[in-house]
């Protein structure tokens, strides 16, 4: 049995440590400050770092909200109501869709049905669809972590039920929320293939919702596709090493604020 | 059962409780007297949990309980169609067998209740002083005015506790619920809520579950014995641990079961 979880820690340490030994030496300040040369063989990677970090934000600001009410409405509201279970099984089915075909979809629909063009909106929305299941699970999980006694004190003093939901559900619950959201923003950031056909290539600074990017992730794909050139397989490994450690500060960050608040719960007793 | 001269608070008539298929309380009539602690004991699951949150319709966030029978408050049916819920909790409280504070201060755990039930105007002075009158009353103002905004998790269990009294007087409600409220408490936080529940009765009316029968005889005016969803005996609580008319309930409080 220990060798299983051995073989699952060994694959882990050479693909990341593979990545981060030939990625590592790219990494300067200059590559993360400056602009691309000669089609990425050359020069930074500042406008990938800007056009991911757009997409994240506009998909993590339409999609949290839409999903902690989800969250709120399938446990604090919904009950054994049919549609309980549909949202539920449709919020699953939605993160089982392959990313290519949220991305075909979002190419005919946000693109060219929407007109908006392969820019940061049309990369932003689509993923929002994809990081929505996860956000309302951590969402419904976080808020049956919340102790029944504090709903009781709180109906006990003659509250309603949206009172205790917004006053004291809520707030106990957003640390795990917040956990979700974080690791939300992780699975965003390596997305490729939904963002290859929604966000563009374009290796310019961003002027506006509309203007198209090249995501970090969509970089290194686009880099390591090309001739070989010494310079683009650096720079690829070198974008891969930043992914990787983003996602990595994703999930301790979101460790981090579980553990702090688990640990104030426990004060309880 | 009532005594004359005495004001009813509640009045509970032929009250049928149901989890589901089970039912967990058989035909009970009880009238709570104004201004007196009623206790009411008896073995584990014989339904006096149960009972209580009846008193103030706890029962219904319970999926699949159903309630049979009458129960008013100043001769207002509590389960009447034009009352809510949220009403009669407002007008009836409860402190629980586990202290229970809020994840907050200890200033808005008490603050909680005034400001869901819109009960502060906008200057907070006024706030401030209800909140100093709820936690003298609840005898906690003086172990915690010098760090009202240090968390309530800071507190001891028994101070926990009579911070969740503290928070129950805020809305000044006409009766307490207390659900075993020293189960979890040592015997000097113990004796400290005895205390305060005489000092309460003078205001509220108030009602006590107790698995413990010294704890009834200490704090209680009367006492009524559950046994298996049934009250088996209602009266003064003198006169139920000294003369007990119904054979079950001396068997039980001389300790022969329970």
């Amino acid at each position: 049995m220990w060798a299983s979880g051995l073989t699952v820690l060994a694959i882990l340490l050479v693909i990341t440590g593979f990545v981060v030994i030939r990625g590592i030496g790219a990494i300067d300040l200059e590559f993360i400050s400056a602009m691309p040369i000669a089609g990425g063989r050359e020069g930074g990677i500042l406008p990938m770092i800007v056009g991911t970090l757009c997409i994240i934000a506009i998909s993590t600001i339409v999609a949290t909200p839409i999903a902690v009410a989800s969250g709120i409405y399938l446990t604090e509201y919904a009950g054994t109501h049919p549609l309980s279970k549909i949202v539920t099984f449709g919020a699953e089915w939605l993160a089982g869709i392959p990313s290519i075909i949220f991305g075909l979809f979002g190419f005919a629909f946000f693109v060219v049905l929407l007109e908006w063009g392969f820019s940061i909106l049309s990369g932003g929305m689509i993923l929002a669809c994809m990081i929505l299941n996860e956000t309302i699970r951590t969402t419904q999980e976080a808020i049956k972590a919340v102790p029944g006694s504090y709903r009781e004190a709180s109906y006990a003093l003659g509250a309603t039920k949206w009172q205790t939901v917004s006053r004291v559900v809520l707030p106990s619950a957003a640390p795990g929320i917040l956990t979700g959201v974080i690791l939300g923003i992780g699975r965003a950031a390596g997305e490729t293939a939904a963002l290859m056909l929604t966000a563009g290539s374009f290796m310019a600074l961003p002027t506006s919702l509309f203007s198209s990017v090249r995501p970090m992730s969509l970089h290194v794909y686009l880099l390591a596709i090309a001739e070989i050139h010494p310079g683009a397989v650096a720079r690829a490994f070198g974008t891969a090493t930043l992914l990787i450690l983003t996602v990595l500060i994703a999930n301790l960050s979101s460790r981090a604020i579980k553990n702090y608040y688990t640990r104030g719960l426990r004060q309880e007793r | 059962m009532s005594y004359t001269g005495e004001r009813l608070k509640i009045v509970v008539r032929n009250l049928n409780v149901y989890y589901g298929k089970t039912q967990a309380l058989k035909d009970v009539s009880l009238d709570v007297q104004a201004n007196k602690v009623t206790a009411v004991i008896g073995p584990s699951g014989c339904g006096k949990s149960t009972f209580i949150r009846t008193l103030n319709r706890m029962n219904d966030i319970i999926p699949g309980t159903r309630v049979e029978g009458k129960i008013t408050l100043e001769g207002q049916d509590i389960y009447g169609n034009n009352v809510s819920a949220v009403e009669v909790r407002r007008r009836v409280g409860m402190v629980f067998q586990k202290s229970n504070p809020f994840p907050k201060s200890i200033f808005e755990n008490v603050a909680y209740g005034l400001r869901i039930n819109g009960l502060i105007t906008r200057e907070s002075g006024s706030l401030r002083e209800r909140i100093e009158k709820a936690l003298a009353d609840a005898a906690l103002w003086d172990e915690v005015k010098d760090r009202l905004n240090t968390s309530a998790f800071e507190l001891s269990i028994g101070q926990q506790q009579r911070l969740c009294i503290a928070r129950a007087l805020a809305i000044e409600p006409e009766v307490i619920l207390f659900d075993e409220p020293c189960s979890a408490l040592d015997p000097i936080a113990t004796a400290k809520i005895e205390d305060l529940l005489r000092d309460l009765k003078s205001k509220y009316t108030i009602v006590i579950v107790t698995h413990s029968m010294q704890q009834a005889a200490r704090v209680s005016d009367l006492t009524g014995f559950f046994l298996l969803g049934e009250m088996v005996e209602y009266g003064l609580t003198s006169e139920i641990f000294s003369r007990p008319k119904d054979k079950r309930t001396e068997d039980y409080i001389t300790g022969r079961f329970g």
